[in-house]
């Protein structure tokens, strides 16, 4: 019997000395969702994913992954994952075919049934032509692909995609959002995501947890999240603000008013019915608009909203380290 | 059986990098001809007892030379399956950590093997007449040293954090286990501090089988069946030890 969780923790903690990445988790993911983890730079994205694919141990709390505990049944949980990493995971003097049968080899998928998988995720991410030039020769983006197809290649119930566009140009992007959208459609899979990406969060997750010093902030649909935002921002861009402003707030039209300079910030439930009405005033107390813009909030704004706007320390392992680490000879 | 095809896998990936880069093949060559043919010819003169030029005694030795170099590098060389990532596939991969370590150990011992079919038949140049009964022996001999010596190197990975730590390993590690193996003179001219830290050194005992094999019978320092289990006992406890330091979750 198929368990209807993917994925349960219970007080899921992770410290690293004094500081607490991961802060008593508990989440419950379905079979089949694709499932969002957001938060900023070190908000324990990564570290969650690690412990749930049993490389790190939590320091307490647990968790379960398809059904197995991921202390004590930790091969059965690997074996029933598939793995896309933040950072590249392949190694680059083999081939791409090289590296996925390295990968069959290692999830004990049956030779003759490797090959007909390879030739299968080959096709799903578009790298037939390229399977058997060495990894050196391939873009940044052809790289994720064929992560991706090695993730696939033993049919894992869930997939782990941690920060899967990181770097990658629009295009790619766009590919990648494509492959993946695909995959949650016409298979049964569970896909946990982590991203920055606002913008692939909303076009992939059915639901989305953000999460910040290690803590669930909000956990919901995108949709709600953006709903809960309480409405759209309506911006009056006009030279006489003091004038309008006050007609407005007598007609009680928004709650929030917001005046500057040369613009008035309305927050209003419902943007588009509100212009007309807007517009009407304006030319009733003889006030010259000179442009008005909606704006509807985003992922982003509910991102924002629950994790502030400071700006975030690096993570320690900073690109400029990573580069300089390229030009070492004798590798 | 599954850990087996899981090995066999690994080990195929040594094999597939090493045989790409010819450049390493040819470069773990010049190293050892270098000594042979230039430091060899250098003492010439020095008196070796038993009747043998200096040149032609060297030649074991510098075969285990040449295992201890590329064996510990190869393990180290890890470093750089972590530094660029592809290390996290297999440690995320439902493989146990000995089948990690057996399947990189064995890799190193197939290049030693390559290696060691290059090499050998170099020894008419410097006067060593080998019988193919010494090839017999001295192939699966400098397997099993390589097999050994690929493990210090893991090791030695697992406690280095980047590639900054190779020079310390090679004057505090490698130089020393060099030195101290009678790969370059006789133990038993050698004073007895020296000595000392021979017999504690494995690759000492490695030396003395390849000499061994090479001369047809040369006297060895304990009897040959014990060095042989020296060095099986060695590379299996070397095997362990990796095992277990691989296995340390964070």
């Amino acid at each position: 019997m198929e368990p209807k969780t993917a994925i349960e923790t219970r007080d899921l903690t992770k410290k690293y000395g004094e500081l607490i990445a991961v802060d008593k988790l508990n989440l419950t993911i379905d079979h089949g969702e694709v499932f969002g983890l957001l938060g900023p730079n070190g908000a324990g994205k990564t570290t969650i994913i690690s412990m749930l694919c049993t490389i790190v141990n939590p320091s307490s709390g647990s968790a379960t992954v398809n059904g197995f505990n991921i202390l004590k049944q930790s091969s059965k949980v690997r074996r029933s994952i598939g793995i896309v990493f933040q950072d590249p995971s392949i190694d680059d003097r083999l081939t791409g075919r090289e590296n996925l049968q390295l990968h069959a080899c290692l999830y004990d998928v049956p030779a003759e049934l490797a090959k007909k998988r390879i030739a299968e995720v080959l096709n799903l991410v578009g790298l037939e032509d390229r399977a058997d030039s060495t990894m050196k020769t391939y873009s940044g983006g052809m790289r994720r692909r064929l992560e991706l197809a090695r993730g696939l290649l033993h049919h894992p119930k869930i997939l782990f995609l941690d920060e899967p566009t990181l770097g990658l140009d629009p295009q790619t992007r766009e590919h990648l959002w494509e492959y993946i959208g695909n995959l949650a459609r016409t298979t049964e899979i569970t896909i946990i995501l982590t991203t920055h990406y606002m913008e692939e969060a909303d076009q992939l997750c059915q639901r989305v947890a953000i999460i910040d010093y290690g803590k669930i902030k909000v956990i919901d649909t995108p949709a709600n999240l953006k709903t809960a935002l309480k409405g759209d921002v309506i911006t009056v861009t006009t030279t006489q603000t003091d004038k309008l402003a006050t007609r407005l707030t007598e007609l009680r039209l928004s709650q929030h008013i917001d005046s500057s300079k040369d613009s008035i910030r309305l927050s209003v439930p419902n943007a588009e019915k509100l212009i007309p009405k807007l517009i009407k005033i304006a030319t009733e107390i003889g006030v010259e608009v000179s442009s008005v813009s909606i704006h509807r909030p985003t992922l982003n704004d509910v991102f924002l909203h629950y994790t502030g706007r400071d700006i975030r320390e690096e993570e320690a392992e900073s690109p400029l380290r990573k580069f300089m680490m390229m030009g070492r000879p004798g590798r | 059986m599954s850990e087996l095809r899981k090995i066999y896998g690994l080990w195929h990936r040594e094999v597939l990098r090493y045989w790409r880069e010819k450049s390493r093949i040819v470069s773990s060559l010049i190293m050892p001809l270098l000594w042979l043919l230039v430091f060899g010819s250098g003492l010439r003169g020095v008196q070796i007892s038993g009747g043998l030029t200096y040149q032609t005694y060297i030649f074991p030795g510098i075969l285990g030379m040449t295992l201890l170099f590329t064996s510990v590098f190869s393990g180290v060389s890890v470093i750089w399956d972590r530094e660029f990532g592809f290390l996290k596939e297999i440690m995320v991969a439902p493989v146990s950590r000995p089948s990690i370590v057996i399947g990189k150990a064995l890799g190193s011992g197939t290049s030693a093997l390559i290696q060691g079919t290059i090499l050998l038949p170099l020894s008419f140049l410097v006067g060593v007449h080998l019988s193919p009964l010494s090839f017999v022996i001295l192939l699966p001999t400098m397997v099993l040293i390589s097999i050994g010596l690929v493990s210090v190197g893991l090791l030695m990975a697992s406690l280095m954090t980047s590639m900054e730590g190779f020079n310390f390993i090679m004057s505090l590690v490698i130089m020393p286990m060099f030195f101290t193996s009678g790969a370059l003179f006789p133990l038993t001219s050698a004073p007895a501090w020296l000595r000392d830290f021979s017999y504690i050194n494995p690759l000492t005992y490695g030396v003395d089988v390849l000499r061994w094999a090479a001369f047809s019978g040369a006297d060895s320092i304990l009897p040959i069946y014990i060095e042989f289990l020296i060095l099986l006992l060695f590379a299996a406890a070397m095997i362990a030890a990796c095992s277990y330091t691989f296995g340390l979750k964070k």
